[in-house]
């Protein structure tokens, strides 16, 4: 068995879940913290990459990024490498499919936070900013790591928005979802390489379970 | 500023419309409190929560103003607004709302001043938590207190910011006779200490005339009497009356219709 795509797809999630972090709590942040128009709007289209066709989504994030795009051109004038078809493109490509989960379990992590304890700090001069940082996010985090495993485990999985953005390229992009297809295809044995994505996310919705009940525990 | 030690007071004009319970009420209120404990007494839905909620800034009223001393907190005209950080209001909350994921004395240190270091805040805090009976509990977080320990607890921590105007919104609501009566006591001692003015939200009847110096009664937004508790309620009872006959038998025939 070649482990590499496995390594490939734990370094590409790892980084594509560390931006799906920070971005998607952000945007999870402004949805929950002000009101503006088209809020739902915008909440509607950064979820719905969940609800796609993969292909489909593949397909304009392949648009936004490939050699001809603007996005794609300004890579390729700062490192003169490209996108689509590299590693980078395997991480964008799991990103887009995580981001949402982190989005979608922060908004309502934040917004289930008793906001007369919010209120409180808010009394005992905190400005929104202190207010949000030392009360509501501390509280909200249990879901919000609960959101971050699942998005880890969506990212470790993804095949058809890497497929359609980064190809398959043994040794290069072949990622371990897409390691056994190929395998599959040529009658080879993937099944240890299974097993290991079949027992990491396993892992996966075990934590996240045990996440679940501590902030259960926490909003008594 | 007003200037420290020197009792301010709160001059409130409330002109709003609110929706509430499934229909709008017209809150039209107009009193200064000064210092001591004036009792907002009431059927709930009669408004008392939201002239609270006014004065600690965590609702804008578009009508009407709050002011204490010379500081202009609110102005429905001018639409000023000074947020609730920067008023010096301590909100004793029904539901407390201590923070569960801080011990006890992290509770009362967050309204503590950060310039102050944080050692010299451990200790205020320390101190208050004694002061309130309490200090046993320093240590451990909100989720294995007792109802009355919590309470203590959000008192002390209210109480840290060296507030300039104390709420408290039906605060021994959750607890039995017992407590009810310690921690009346308790608070009636503290605003007594602090020399500031204290709204307190109740609709029970023995607390108020045990720790009202003055009780405004009100009713559908508006206040229909305004006197000492021997006038309003027809005596003034001793703290152990606090919760002693059951609150219908005691509430004036005009709150029952």
């Amino acid at each position: 068995m070649n482990w590499d795509p496995l390594w490939l797809s734990y370094k590409v999630a790892t980084i594509a879940t560390i931006l799906s972090f920070v971005i998607g709590v952000g945007i999870a942040t402004l949805l929950s913290q002000t009101r503006f128009r088209g809020r739902e709007l915008v909440d509607a289209l950064v979820t719905v990459p969940m609800v796609m066709p993969p292909t489909v989504l593949g397909y304009y994030v392949l648009t936004a990024v490939g050699k001809n795009s603007w996005l794609g051109q300004t890579y390729e004038s700062l490192t003169g490498g490209h996108i689509a078809f590299s590693v980078v493109g395997c991480v964008i490509a799991a990103f887009v499919g995580s981001v949402p989960l982190v989005i979608k379990s922060a908004r309502s992590a934040l917004e289930r936070v008793d906001p007369t304890v919010v209120q409180a700090a808010r009394t005992l001069g905190a400005s929104p900013t202190r207010a949000y940082l030392t009360v509501q996010l501390p509280l909200a985090a249990p879901g919000i790591a609960a959101g971050v495993m699942l998005a880890f485990a969506r990212a470790l999985g993804d095949f058809g928005v890497t497929v359609m953005v980064a190809g398959s390229i043994p040794g290069q992009t072949q990622t371990a979802a897409l390691y056994v297809y190929e395998q599959v295809a040529k009658q080879a044995p993937a099944g240890a390489m299974v097993a290991v994505l079949t027992a990491t996310a396993i892992f996966v919705l075990y934590t996240v379970n045990s996440l679940g009940r501590r902030s259960d525990i926490q909003y008594g | 500023m007003s200037e420290p030690g020197k009792a301010a007071h709160l001059d409130i004009a409330l002109n709003v419309v609110r929706t509430g319970h499934g229909q709008d009420f017209e809150l039209n209120v107009e009193f200064v409190a000064g210092t001591g404990i004036t009792i907002l007494f009431g059927p709930s839905g009669s408004g008392k929560s939201t002239i609270l909620q006014a004065v600690a800034g965590l609702y804008k009223p578009s009508k009407g103003h709050i002011r204490l001393g010379d500081e202009l907190w609110s102005e429905g005209g001018t639409g000023r607004f000074v947020p609730p950080e920067k008023r010096g209001v301590a909100y004793l909350f029904q539901s407390l709302a201590l923070f569960p994921h801080m011990s006890a004395l992290h509770n009362v240190c967050y309204g503590m001043s950060r310039k102050m270091p944080k050692v010299e805040r451990e200790e205020n805090a320390r101190a208050l938590l004694k002061r309130v009976g309490v200090d046993h509990l320093a240590k451990r977080k909100p989720q294995t207190f007792s109802g009355g320990e919590a309470q203590r607890v959000a008192l002390a921590r209210a109480l840290a910011t060296n507030p300039k105007v104390l709420l408290l919104d039906e605060p021994f609501s959750a607890l039995d006779r017992e407590l009810r009566v310690q921690l009346a006591r308790l608070v009636v001692e503290l605003v007594h200490e602090l020399k500031i003015p204290a709204l307190q939200v109740t609709h029970n009847h023995g607390e108020a005339a045990a720790m009202g110096s003055r009780i405004l009664k009100m009713r559908s937004g508006r206040i229909i009497a305004d006197g000492s508790p021997e006038e309003i309620l027809g005596g003034r009872k001793g703290f152990q009356d606090i919760g002693k006959t059951p609150m219908p038998a005691l509430l004036p025939r005009a709150l029952k219709e």
